[in-house]
C-alpha cells in the first residue's frame, strides 16, 4: 500500500484544532470511498450473477410456472410439496447419505495419508505423491464421471480385479444395482475430493510448531497420543475448511451423478441438484424446482454454519 | 488521484454494460409478444389465403413459399440422424437460393430447450420436436392446417398424422389442428443376430408368442444371452418389449387412447397386467442381460453388434446402420401375436418436425416438408439414409432397396402394420414427464425385482393422472 498524496496539509500543527479534525474526517472518508471503488466492479458482478438470480429463485418458488405461460401465485405450497412428497424427501436423504462418502472418507483418509506422507516419506516422493493425489481435482468432473462409469461397469477394471483375486461372485454392475449405486457414486466423489483434503491437511501439519511435538515426546506420548493431542487440535481450521468444502460438494452434487447414473436406477441416486434440473426443464415445474433449490440452500447453511462455528471457536486459544 | 479516476472509469463502463442489457431485453420481449399476438390474429387470415391459393392453382410454388431472394433457414435437429441433414443438402442442391443453418443436440437436450428456443428471438423454422402437448398449450408451434389444405396433405393416410394433431389446449391428441409433420415413419420390432440364431437351430421366425418364449429358452440353454436391452440411466428401454407385449395381449386402440390423453383412458387394464407379468417372467428367467439397468442405448447397440445377444427390441432407425455394420447378419420380425394368424401391432411414430409460431420462413419450411414427402429424390434419400417409411401419399412408390437388407425387411413389415392398422405411438410419449419420472424408474425397479407388475401400472397411472391434470 503506497502513501498517496492528499489535498490535506501535512503539518496539522499549523491549523486550528477544528479544521485539523475536519481534514482528518475528510481523509478517512476519502480512504473509505476509495476502498468501495476497488470493490464495486466485483460487487456488481456478484450482485448480477449471484444475488439477483437468488432473489429471482425466491420469487419463482412462490408461483406455479412452466417457464413460458403466465405464472400463478401459490404462496408456500411448493415448499409444502418439497417436505411432503416422498419422492422429494428421499432425494434430500440421498444428499445426506452422500456426505458420508464425499466428506467422511476424504477427511479421515486424508488425515491418514497426510500423516504418513509427513512422517515417513522422503521429500521428493512426498511431492510426487502430493501431485498425483491432487490430480483428480484438476480433471473435469464430467471426464471423471465417464471414466469411472467404465471402471465400475460389468466388464470394468473393478470387476476384473475382484475376479482376479477370487471374488468373482461379488462382481456386478455397480452403478446399475439398486443397493450399490449410491455408494458407488459416493466413491467417485471421494476419489475427486481426497487430494484436496490431503494437500490442505499436509499444509496445515507443516504449520504446527515442532516444539509442541518435542514437548509431547518429553511427556512420554506415543505416536497415537501425539496425533490426538497435538496434530488434530493444530489442524482444527484445516479440517473445518475440508469438511465445509466437501459437505457443500455432497449436498450440491450434480455433474458426477448426471454423468454416471442420471439419478437411476429407479430413483436410487437422485440428488437435489439433479432433481431441480429435471423439475425445471423436463417437468416444466419451475416453481417447485425453485422451492427445492431454496430448501437446498438453507440445508447447506444449516450444515455449514455449525461446522464453521465449531472449528473457529478454539482458534484463539 | 489517477488511480481513483481509473477506478471510476472501470466502474462507469461496467455499469453502462449492465444497463445496456436491461432495456434491450425489455424491447426484445415486447417485440416477441407483439409478433406472437399478430401471428395468432393472422392465422385465420392465412388459412383463408392458402385455401384460396389451393382453389386457384394446384399447389404453392417454390417462389410463393420461399421467394426469389437468398434465404437462410434455421434448423434445430437431433444428433445421430443424418437423414434430415442430407435432405436439407439435397433441397439446397435443387433450390440454390435456400441455405440451411443447422444446430444439433441430443433428444433430451432438445426436450429441455424446446420451450425456450421456440419462444426466443431467433426461433427455428424447422425443429425436431419432442412431445407436442405442452408446446401446443403454450402456443409455441405454428398451426399447419392452412398448409394441410394448400398442399393437399389429405392425400396422406390420416392415421399417419393422427398423433401430431391435438386440441388447441394441448390435449387430447389424435384429433384437432395439425401442429407438426412427420419426415418419416419409424417402425419397431425385434432384430435378431442371424449367426447366433443358426447356432441354436432357428430356421424360421416365431409366429406366435409361445414360439418366441421357446426360442428365448433355447438361447438361454445354449449359453447365449437371449435379449440384450438398454434400461440404464434415464432411459427405460424395457418399455419396448413391454409395449409390444401389451399389444399382443390386447388391441392397440386403448393404448393409443391413453397415449393421446383421451379422457378416461387408463393403462391399468387386465390385458396390460398380463403383459407386464409376462415381461416379469422373462426377467426372472434371466432372458435379459444381467446389467440391463446399467446399460444405455449406445452400449446395447455395441453389445449386439459384437454378438453379445440374440435379440434386441429396437426400431428401423437402425436398419441403415445394421446394413452398414453387420451386412447380411441381421434379421427382423414383428412381435408375434398370441395365436397363429392373429393381427400384428408395432410402435410406429412419425419423426416429428414442427415450425415455430414466430418462425421467419414458415412458408418455406412447409414447402420443404411437402417436398420431403413427394419429391422422388428426397424419398430415395429418406429411405436409404433414414431407413424408414417416407410416408406421404400411398400412391407414390416406396423407393426400392437392396433385397434381403434389413431396410427391405423393415419396409415390408411396415406394409403389414399399415394393412392390419396396428400402429401405436410410444407409451413414453403420453405426457412430457411420464417417461423420465414414472416409466423409467418403474421398469428399472421391475427389473431389479423391487416392484410388482401391478405396482408398475398403478404407479404410472397415478403419475399420468397428476401430470395430465397439471397440463404437462
Amino acid at each position: 500500500m503506497t502513501q498517496t498524496t492528499t489535498s490535506a496539509p501535512r503539518d496539522y500543527r499549523a491549523l486550528s484544532r477544528e479544521s485539523a479534525s475536519r481534514a482528518l474526517q475528510v481523509r478517512v472518508r476519502d480512504v473509505r470511498l476509495r476502498g468501495w471503488l476497488y470493490v464495486l466492479p466485483a460487487l456488481a458482478a456478484y450482485g448480477l450473477f449471484v444475488l439477483w438470480p437468488l432473489i429471482q429463485t425466491f420469487k419463482y418458488s412462490l408461483y406455479l410456472w412452466d417457464g413460458v405461460a403466465p405464472p400463478q401465485w401459490t404462496g408456500l405450497d411448493n415448499f409444502k410439496t418439497v417436505f411432503s412428497d416422498p419422492d422429494l424427501v428421499s432425494v434430500l436423504e440421498h444428499a445426506f447419505e452422500l456426505i458420508i462418502f464425499f466428506s467422511g472418507i476424504p477427511v479421515v483418509l486424508g488425515l491418514a495419508v497426510a500423516t504418513v506422507m509427513q512422517r515417513l516419506a522422503p521429500r521428493r516422493l512426498s511431492a510426487a505423491a502430493r501431485t498425483v493425489l491432487f490430480l483428480p481435482q484438476v480433471v473435469p468432473l464430467v471426464a471423471a464421471g465417464i471414466a469411472w462409469s467404465w471402471v465400475l461397469s460389468t466388464s470394468g477394471v473393478v470387476n476384473q480385479a475382484l475376479s482376479a483375486i477370487g471374488f468373482g461372485g461379488v462382481t456386478r454392475a455397480w452403478l446399475g444395482d439398486f443397493g450399490t449405486a449410491l455408494p458407488a457414486v459416493g466413491m467417485i466423489g471421494a476419489w475427486v475430493l481426497l487430494g484436496l483434503c490431503t494437500v490442505l491437511l499436509l499444509t496445515g501439519m507443516s504449520k504446527i510448531d515442532p516444539a509442541l511435538y518435542e514437548a509431547a515426546q518429553l511427556d512420554g506420548a506415543g505416536a497415537v497420543r501425539e496425533f490426538v493431542a497435538v496434530t488434530l487440535p493444530g489442524l482444527r481450521q484445516e479440517i473445518g475448511v475440508c469438511v465445509t468444502v466437501t459437505v457443500i460438494a455432497a449436498l450440491s452434487a450434480f455433474d458426477i451423478v448426471y454423468i454416471s447414473t442420471r439419478g437411476g436406477p429407479g430413483n436410487a441416486t437422485m440428488v437435489p441438484g439433479l432433481m431441480i434440473y429435471q423439475l425445471a426443464f423436463f417437468n416444466r415445474e419451475v416453481g417447485l424446482a425453485s422451492a427445492l433449490a431454496v430448501v437446498l440452500m438453507v440445508l447447506v447453511l444449516v450444515c455449514i454454519l455449525p461446522i464453521q462455528w465449531l472449528t473457529r471457536k478454539g482458534s484463539d486459544s | 488521484m489517477s488511480k481513483m479516476r481509473i477506478l471510476l472509469a472501470v466502474w462507469g463502463v461496467a455499469a453502462l454494460a449492465v444497463a445496456a442489457g436491461g432495456p434491450r431485453g425489455a424491447v426484445r420481449a415486447a417485440t416477441v409478444s407483439a409478433i406472437t399476438s399478430w401471428v395468432h390474429q393472422g392465422t385465420t387470415a392465412e388459412v383463408a389465403a392458402f385455401g384460396a391459393i389451393g382453389r386457384a392453382s394446384s399447389l404453392p410454388t417454390f417462389q410463393s413459399a420461399c421467394g426469389t431472394k437468398p434465404v437462410t433457414m434455421e434448423g434445430y435437429f437431433e444428433t445421430g440422424f443424418p437423414d434430415i441433414v442430407d435432405l436439407t443438402q439435397e433441397f439446397t442442391r435443387q433450390y440454390p437460393n435456400v441455405k440451411w443453418h443447422i444446430r444439433e443436440d441430443q433428444f433430451a437436450i432438445i426436450t429441455q430447450n424446446a420451450p425456450l428456443t421456440l419462444s426466443g428471438p431467433n426461433p427455428p423454422d424447422l425443429m425436431r420436436l419432442p412431445q407436442v402437448s405442452g408446446l401446443v398449450h403454450d402456443r409455441l408451434l405454428k398451426n399447419l392446417d392452412g398448409y394441410f389444405k394448400a398442399y393437399h396433405w389429405d392425400r396422406f393416410p390420416s392415421s399417419q398424422l393422427a398423433s401430431i394433431r391435438a386440441a388447441p389446449s394441448g390435449r387430447p391428441r389424435g384429433s384437432g389442428p395439425l401442429w407438426a409433420m412427420g419426415v418419416n415413419f419409424s417402425l419397431t420390432g425385434v432384430f435378431y443376430n442371424k449367426t447366433l440364431a443358426a447356432k441354436i437351430g432357428m430356421t424360421t421366425v416365431p409366429t406366435t408368442l409361445a414360439q418366441l418364449d421357446a426360442l428365448l429358452a433355447k438361447a438361454k440353454a445354449a449359453g447365449i444371452t437371449p435379449i440384450v436391452q438398454f434400461n440404464g440411466g434415464a432411459t427405460g428401454g424395457l418399455l419396448f418389449p413391454l409395449q409390444q407385449l401389451m399389444a399382443v395381449y390386447g388391441p392397440p386402440g386403448p393404448i393409443n387412447d391413453w397415449i393421446f390423453d383421451k379422457p378416461g383412458a387408463t393403462i391399468d387394464t387386465p390385458s396390460n397386467l398380463a403383459a407386464t407379468e409376462h415381461l416379469q417372467r422373462w426377467i426372472k428367467a434371466g432372458y435379459f442381460n444381467a446389467d440391463a439397468n446399467a446399460t444405455d442405448y449406445p452400449t446395447m447397440m455395441s453389445k449386439f453388434e459384437h454378438g453379445g445377444g440374440l435379440l434386441i427390441f429396437d426400431g428401423d432407425w437402425e436398419s441403415g446402420n445394421f446394413d452398414k455394420v453387420m451386412p447380411g447378419k441381421v434379421g427382423f420380425f414383428l412381435m408375434p401375436p398370441l395365436h397363429a394368424g392373429g393381427k400384428h401391432a408395432a410402435m410406429s411414430a412419425p419423426l416429428t418436425y414442427g415450425i415455430a409460431a414466430t418462425a421467419k420462413h414458415a412458408d418455406c419450411a412447409a414447402f420443404f416438408l411437402n417436398w420431403v414427402a413427394t419429391n422422388p429424390t428426397a424419398r430415395k434419400i429418406n429411405v436409404a439414409v433414414g431407413g424408414s417409411n417416407p410416408g406421404g401419399p400411398p400412391d407414390l412408390p416406396i423407393p426400392a432397396v437392396k433385397p434381403g437388407s434389413v431396410t427391405a425387411q423393415t419396409l415390408a413389415a411396415g406394409k403389414v402394420i399399415a394393412r392390419e392398422n396396428g400402429a401405436m405411438d410410444f407409451i413414453a410419449n403420453a405426457t412430457g414427464a411420464i417417461y423420465a419420472q414414472a416409466w423409467t424408474p418403474e421398469v428399472q425397479k421391475l427389473f431389479a425385482g423391487r416392484e410388482t407388475p401391478a405396482g408398475v401400472l398403478t404407479t404410472v397411472q397415478a403419475a399420468y393422472v397428476k401430470q395430465v391434470a397439471s397440463g404437462q
